[in-house]
């Protein structure tokens, strides 16, 4: 008993980490690109490969849609890096930035010849970072561990 | 656990359900000393201090909607320029029309805006192109393809009946250039402004008296070429003025095209079929006017470009472009000698145009020379750049400066790293009009991020048909009064130039050029 409620500590302390630092990951990319009026998904988007490329292209060749889509994106980041943070609505801000990511991840995907142009801080095969981030989001959202250190407890408290 | 339930929450919860708080706090801390740290290491602000750019994006002018009352427009020649003027000022053929919605291109275009004008006039030799010119004029997009004004298009056989009707008020010219500069002068001695397409003279001696007639009349004369509303060409001129660039010793001008096409081989389509027309359907004497009589030819019809009896080859097609951009620039005016050479290497079939032609203009009075150098064998672009003893500026859609290594102006930035002779110090990418003059600065290090092309400036902004903005200029003048920027003046010295490299290529001789009798002399 000793030892399983000490590694249940130890799990329960590295889900929190890993939450505060994803939810810093999103926070911050939020509020550079509320920082930094001039920033705009054209770039990634102009670059997009596979499935999303005809989508991308639509969003592009329309200005008031690629504002609306930059607004969304902004403010989607900022909205799940809080509650990841402060550990409110976690479950739902943890699928949100999962599916986000995933999204970012099928505009453009490290497949076989979708090489992006420019150079690259690391080497992808299928796998990136943003999938990883995605999965580890997935297991924040299904791990109930995850959720103590926020305010949902208090929510909870609350209701019952 | 069941007395915490009873008691609400205790102190221990309550820190544990805080837990994130401090890790935003961190987040502003380091939020803030990371702009505190950009703000202060900003190398391109640097750069703009250092000279004293703050402000040299307000050298492009706004864009002001200014409508005035309805201007009706006669247009001359319906071939492949008339449709495109056509579309600049907001008229499309219907199919073209329902084209451009499905590639999502008409935004652009209404985007535009309405410049409140109605073609009421077609006049073509040839009755298919007139008949697409009719259908055109009467689309107006702004209006959903109704005139509002109600204005019937007419036809004209000839221009002298369009001149005639007092429902145009100005004239399109974009005819084959042998015809452009009796029919500016008939049209304004018939008091109807005049937008002619480029090259406004064929001969030398149509350029004293289309001067003389254009000169003195208060209508309003505009010359197609449409470069100098760029956002390129107005940052470049302030550039030149606050002396970046240092003494100016060469200008050099290119043309690369590698098609038959770009080659005015035009009488046959893309499937290899000679294209439509015939001695009936194609007032063939009209279209001659006073060009030497030859039998009806299909060849000569389409691809007039390539014969000296109707333009003056590269210079009236290319070079007249290439010009204007460096005269509306410098004002370098007319050399004082000038040599042509080259020849038909490999478009031998017919007509005189070279596909290799290089040419120089001597500025002994100006310490300058300019040089033309045109290949239509090759697409490999060369720019269009100006060299200075500190920096060269290559201007097109998009406009770059690059210190010179030895510039003594930009010596101490090159010394510390801010700027390097291998990559451009100022650059502004194509179609964008940067947010600030910041965004256009690079230096060695921001160099990669515009290489690429993903820099997002052009966004808030928006993007122009410089057609457009040309012909709204020569419109804005007819209604406010006023000189457009491809003004007479600058017509004649295009004129005198482009006769003399012309004369130059034709006869194998060097021209020269004697300001005091205003005439060109063979050397």
């Amino acid at each position: 008993m000793e030892i399983r409620s000490k590694e249940l500590k130890w799990q329960q302390g590295t889900l929190v980490a890993l939450r505060f630092l994803i939810g810093w990951h999103f926070l911050y990319e939020g509020l550079h690109k509320l920082i930094h009026p001039e920033w705009s998904s054209l770039g990634f988007l102009a670059n997009s490969q596979w499935i999303f490329s005809g989508l991308s292209e639509w969003i592009i060749s329309n200005s008031a849609v690629l504002n609306t889509v930059d607004a969304l994106n902004t403010w989607g980041l900022i909205a799940i890096g809080l509650g990841l943070i402060l550990g409110l609505f976690t479950r739902a801000a943890s699928i949100s930035g999962a599916l986000l990511l995933l999204l970012y991840y099928l505009f453009n995907p490290p497949f076989i010849g979708m090489d992006l142009s420019g150079p690259m801080e690391g080497n992808y095969l299928m796998v990136n970072k943003t999938l990883i981030e995605a999965v580890a989001l997935l297991y924040l959202a299904v791990t109930p561990l995850s959720r103590s250190f926020g305010l949902d407890t208090l929510r909870k408290k609350y209701n019952t | 656990m069941s007395s915490e339930n009873n008691s609400g929450i205790d102190r221990r919860n309550m820190l544990k359900a805080l837990a994130g708080i401090p890790v935003l706090g961190a987040l502003g801390i380091q939020i803030f000393r990371k702009t505190s740290y950009d703000d202060s290491h900003n190398i391109q602000e640097e750069i703009v201090r250092e000279l004293g750019l703050e402000d040299l994006m307000n050298a492009i002018k706004p864009i002001t909607h200014q409508q005035g009352e309805l201007i009706r427009l006669g247009i001359v020649g319906f071939g492949i320029r008339g449709p495109q003027l056509a579309s600049a000022l907001g008229f499309l053929e219907k199919s073209k029309f329902d084209q451009t919605v499905g590639n999502g291109s008409l935004d652009a275009q209404i985007r535009d805006g309405n410049l409140n004008v109605a073609i009421t006039g077609i006049c073509d030799v040839f009755d298919l192109h007139a008949e697409f010119g009719l259908a055109t004029a009467a689309y107006d997009i702004h209006t959903g393809g109704r005139f509002a004004s109600g204005h019937p298009v007419k036809r004209f056989r000839h221009y002298h009946d369009m001149l005639a009707d007092p429902d145009i008020d100005a004239i399109i010219i974009a005819t084959p250039d042998h015809h452009h500069a009796q029919m500016a002068i008939d049209a304004i001695q018939a008091g109807k402004h005049v937008y002619c397409e480029k090259s406004l003279i064929h001969r030398e001696e149509e350029i004293y008296a289309t001067y003389e007639v254009l000169k003195n009349s208060e209508l309003v004369f505009q010359q197609g070429h449409q470069y100098p509303q760029t956002a390129a060409f107005q940052v470049a001129k302030e550039i030149y003025k606050r002396g970046l660039m240092g003494k100016i010793s060469h200008v050099e001008t290119t043309t690369n095209r590698n098609s038959p096409n770009g080659a005015w081989i035009r009488h046959v389509d893309s499937d290899g079929n000679t294209k439509t027309g015939n001695a009936q359907s194609i007032d063939w004497k009209q279209w001659l006017g006073k060009a030497p009589e030859v039998p009806f030819s299909i060849r000569r019809f389409y691809s007039w470009a390539r014969y000296f009896d109707y333009d003056t080859i590269l210079f009236g097609q290319l070079f007249s472009h290439e010009y204007d951009a460096v005269n509306q620039l410098l004002d370098m005016g007319i050399p004082k000698t000038v040599f042509s050479s080259g020849g038909q290497y490999t478009y031998k079939e017919f007509g005189d145009m070279p596909d290799m032609l290089h040419t120089t203009f001597e500025y002994p009075h100006k310490d300058l020379t300019l040089t033309y150098s045109a290949n239509l064998t090759s697409s490999k672009a060369r720019g269009r750049t100006i060299y200075g003893q500190d920096a060269a500026m290559t201007m097109g859609g998009t406009l770059s400066v690059v210190p010179d290594g030895s510039s003594g102006q930009f010596a101490d930035l090159l010394e510390r790293g801010l700027v390097d002779s291998g990559s451009p110090m100022l650059e502004l990418l194509q179609g964008s009009r940067p947010a600030s003059v910041v965004d256009a600065v690079s230096s060695a290090t921001a160099q990669y991020y515009a290489s690429r092309g993903l820099t997002s400036t052009s966004i808030g902004g928006q993007e122009w048909d410089v057609t457009h903005l040309h012909l709204k200029e020569w419109l804005d003048c007819i209604r406010n009064g006023g000189t457009p920027s491809a003004n007479i003046e600058k017509a004649f010295e295009e004129g005198v130039v482009i006769a003399m490299a012309d004369i130059s290529y034709r006869e194998n001789c060097r021209t020269e050029w004697d300001p005091e009798a205003r005439q060109i002399k063979r050397m």
